[in-house]
């Protein structure tokens, strides 16, 4: 016996079962996609880093490693914050326009506080780690070095707020990592939010 | 898709498809394998064990890819990874149930679809080298489940492995030495645990993905069997076709479809619902790291191997023991050549096979469940029992069936349709 | 049909045999024995409990090195403050995992064995298991030089009455049954065997009976829900997961029956 064969209904029926199929197939997708996304031990590990800063010298540099990046903690001089305005003219991007660094860091200290300077110590030319040269006048800047950081590899030069100079292969300011004041002497490296979150 | 052909698509047909059918064969292979590919037009519940084969080969390999990118196989990092997988990767913890219940469910399908053969007399000529690959890929998947369990470390991981590599120790002779080279080390160790891994995650994969394309190739090469066990290529029409046949694709793929949907329906309630499935699938011991100095209280395979390991004990000698599990295996093999039957299908098969057959049923049932108790008491004399009645099925087969089976006569056409 | 007849009678036959097996080898189960947790994996408010009774009173040797403290603040419905100020000893950090001060060197040589993580153990003997072991502890003279006390869920238990002051101290009676079995060259072995009767309170604890029993199911309920943190996740997923499927099969369902109308 041959009834006439509804076409519309087997249509429709084939695209529903296709239809449903291929949602299936995305919804089943999604948590092997999501398991690539930073795992918790990997946020763990990534976590901000906290940085004591009373026993920092004026003009002296710290290193700690946040994300497995070098980051330094600089607390400069009044000389050194007074010297930054000076050297607009000598830099590639003095108002920090291209370069990356949360908000509060974009002012010509690139700093929360200009009495502390953080910075992620990676070149910006090819990612290799600069050398501090903070002595005016001194090194490979020649004498009219204001005094900032140098990169033996390639000849890039930074200022004291991390900023390039004119003339260095890197085009951008150093990063400047997110952080914020825990207290007056402490600093999370890695957070901007509220301090004393996460310390027991 | 498959369903166009090339006449009735006619001009849609991009010149890239036609640059590409030019260079390979894919309208040929989907013509040949899909299209015009006849399957008897009587399959039954029976015959969705294969394609759910596949759906769950394809589904460890995929969740087995994502296991190993967070997974450990060192000794000291194991156990670990894997609560790492189950805790801190996102969705981790449901890429290793999907895992782990797809091994069980592997074996589920798997049996079931080799009980079909015995129903149905499948294996029988000309589908002998079919069943032949399909009992390769069978010993290797029982391979590859073992080396699977070994990875997670934990304290049944650890002992059961123990237990089965010492069992090559067995061997007069060339016994010790072999175990220790299979272990690579003294005793089960890191070392072992690193190659099982190598060999769970590369090599059987491989092996087994060659064994099913040949089984398949095989299978297009003489056609399905279907349950009324009649050779559907004897009768046809004037183009060729078989009377009984029906194109694979719309039919067995649609019909599969479903067969798919309830399956994965079946298997989401384990994995939603029951992951361990009451200690079966993933058994308490292994929820502790392994530890050499403490033996878990029954040390017992997971379930899908238990009737053979409920052979191996209900003999009291190592090394008869173990030859005979590995006799219990191997008597598959030469089902084809052991059954004398004239007709294939249990439908007009005579009583003594059907008798046989549903001895060996209860017999390897029983030998599963036995596997699972502690080897003492009227389990011992009741594991002796069905063995013997396991082992009869194959060695007596010659004399129980072909002469001496009342067989009925067979169909010209099938008796059914789906 | 003649398969089916016989596959009845033959489960019948080994559902015989079975039973007749675990007559043999003797015993009925204590009362204590079939006492159950009874716990809630999903009341909050228990788990919480749980939580703040862990670290008041297992913190202290037993880590739980695979939980992390923010993990427990997420699924517990607690902020990240409640569990610094409530669960966290000082100097760790939220996402930190959840581990004891007590140095596992120390712990084997003060207890004999180092107090075992427990992050898993609730799936490794289950939570009716660890119910039965926080309720057995009994004063025992014979082990007035370790702990001086037993376990009646796990005999000579390394770990002391922790929680002692809540549930007070108890004395196990036993009684001696005589046991007569056939050995295996038959001839009969007469065997004395201790069984638990009866505990005696000595000594009453800060909680009631009922209190104490809460007590330890919330603790237990904790212990469950570390075994597997996902699991009521699990099985919310799980209704959203099956309902799809049937959507999808009823669909494929119902296009199998109609393409199969052509087949004759």
């Amino acid at each position: 016996m041959s009834e006439d064969v509804d076409q519309g209904r087997r249509k429709f029926l084939t695209a529903a079962t296709y239809a449903t199929g291929a949602l299936g197939a995305g919804f089943a997708a999604v948590p092997f996609v999501a398991s690539w996304a930073p795992s918790a031990r990997a946020k763990a590990l990534g976590a901000p880093v906290e940085v004591d800063l009373s026993t920092l010298e004026p003009g002296m540099l710290t290193t700690v490693q946040w994300r497995r990046q070098p980051v330094w903690v600089v607390r400069r001089t009044r000389d050194m914050i007074e010297r930054l305005v000076t050297l607009d003219d000598k830099l590639k991007d003095p108002q920090s326009e291209d370069s990356d660094q949360p908000d509060y860091a974009r002012n010509e200290g690139r700093s929360r506080n200009p009495e502390y300077l953080v910075l992620v110590s990676i070149c910006t030319h090819l990612g290799c780690l600069p050398k501090q040269r903070f002595q005016v006048g001194v090194g490979e800047g020649g004498p009219d070095w204001p005094g900032g950081f140098f990169c033996v590899c390639h000849g890039s030069r930074f200022d004291m707020a991390g900023r390039v100079f004119k003339g260095s292969p890197a085009a951008a300011n150093l990063r400047v990592p997110p952080y914020a004041f825990v207290d007056d002497k402490t600093i999370m490296i890695g957070d901007d939010d509220a301090p004393a979150k996460g310390v027991a | 898709m498959a369903d166009a052909s090339s006449t009735a698509a006619g001009g849609r047909r991009s010149r890239f498809y036609d640059w590409l059918c030019q260079r390979f064969p894919i309208e040929a292979f989907a013509r040949s394998q899909l299209l015009e590919y006849y399957a008897p037009k009587n399959f039954n519940f029976w015959y969705y064990f294969g394609v759910l084969a596949l759906v769950v080969l394809v589904l460890q390999i995929v969740t087995g890819i994502f296991l190993t990118m967070n997974y450990k196989p060192s000794e000291a990092e194991a156990f670990g990874s894997v609560e790492y997988i189950m805790r801190d990767v996102s969705w981790g913890w449901l890429i290793r149930y999907l895992h782990s219940t797809g091994a069980s469910a592997f074996f589920i399908v798997i049996y079931l679809h080799m009980y079909r053969a015995l129903l149905y007399g499948s294996l029988k000529a000309p589908r002998e080298l079919v069943w032949i690959f399909g009992m390769l890929i069978y010993a290797a998947l029982m391979a590859e489940a073992f080396f699977g369990y070994v990875l997670p470390w934990g304290n049944m991981s650890y002992w059961g492995a123990q237990v089965i590599v010492s069992l090559f120790g067995a061997i007069p002779g060339i016994g010790e030495p072999l175990v220790e080279w299979i272990r690579g080390d003294y005793s089960i160790s890191d070392i072992t645990l690193n190659r099982f891994f190598a060999l769970h995650v590369v090599a059987l994969p491989l092996v087994l993905i060659l064994l099913v394309v040949a089984h398949l190739v095989a299978l297009r090469e003489v056609g399905s069997n279907n349950p009324d066990g009649i050779e559907i290529k004897k009768t046809t029409d004037r183009n060729g076709k078989p009377l009984d046949g029906i194109a694979f694709h719309p039919y067995y793929t649609y019909k599969d479809l479903v067969g798919v949907g309830l399956f994965l329906i079946l298997f989401a309630m384990v994995v939603f619902f029951a992951p361990t499935f009451g200690g079966l699938f993933i058994e308490p011991p292994n929820f502790e790291p392994a530890n050499p100095l403490n033996t878990p209280e029954h040390i017992a395979p997971v379930w899908y191997f238990t009737p053979y390991y409920a052979i191996l004990r209900a003999v009291p000698d190592k090394l008869t023991g173990a030859v005979l599990m590995g006799a219990a295996v191997l008597l598959f093999f030469f089902l084809p050549w052991l059954d004398r039957t004239k007709v294939k299908s249990i439908r007009y098969r005579g009583l003594s096979y059907k008798i046989a057959l549903a001895l060996f049923t209860v017999s390897f049932v029983a030998l599963g469940w036995l596997g699972l108790q502690p080897a003492e008491g009227t389990y011992v004399l009741l594991a002796r029992i069905f063995a013997l009645i396991y082992f009869l099925f194959f060695l007596a087969m010659p004399f129980y069936t072909g002469k001496f089976e009342k067989t009925k006569p067979e169909p010209e056409r099938v008796t059914s349709h789906a | 049909m003649h398969k089916l007849n016989f596959a009845r009678t033959a489960l019948l036959a080994l559902a015989l045999a079975a039973s007749a097996a675990s007559a043999s080898t003797g015993g009925g189960g204590a009362v204590w024995e079939t006492w159950k947790a009874d716990n809630d994996i999903r009341s909050t408010a228990s788990l919480q409990r749980g939580a703040r009774n862990f670290v008041n009173y297992c913190l202290g040797c037993h880590s739980l090195q695979y939980m992390r403290y923010n993990r427990i603040a997420q699924d517990l419905g607690m902020t990240e403050e409640q569990v610094l100020a409530n669960l966290m000893f000082s100097g760790q950090r939220a996402f930190d995992p959840v581990l004891s001060p007590m140095p596992n060197k120390d712990a084997e040589s003060w207890f004999g064995r180092a107090p075992p993580d427990l992050s898993l153990i609730a799936r490794s003997r289950g939570p009716d298991y660890l119910f039965q072991f926080l309720k057995t502890f009994y004063v025992d003279d014979s082990r007035a030089a370790s702990t001086g006390v037993n376990n009646l869920r796990l005999e000579g238990a390394s770990m002391p009455h922790v929680l002692a002051d809540l549930q007070g101290l108890q004395k196990a009676v036993f009684h001696v049954e005589r046991h007569t079995e056939k050995a295996d060259d038959g001839r009969e072995v007469v065997t004395q065997v201790k069984v638990f009767d009866h505990f005696e309170q000595l000594r009453p604890g800060k909680l009631s009976p009922a209190e104490y029993d809460e007590f330890v199911r919330d603790t237990v309920n904790f212990l469950d829900y570390v075994g597997e943190p996902t699991r009521v996740q699990r099985e919310n997923l799980g209704i959203w997961v099956i309902g799809f499927l049937l959507v999808f099969t009823g669909f494929a369902y119902a296009l199998k029956l109609e393409i199969w109308k052509d087949v004759r």
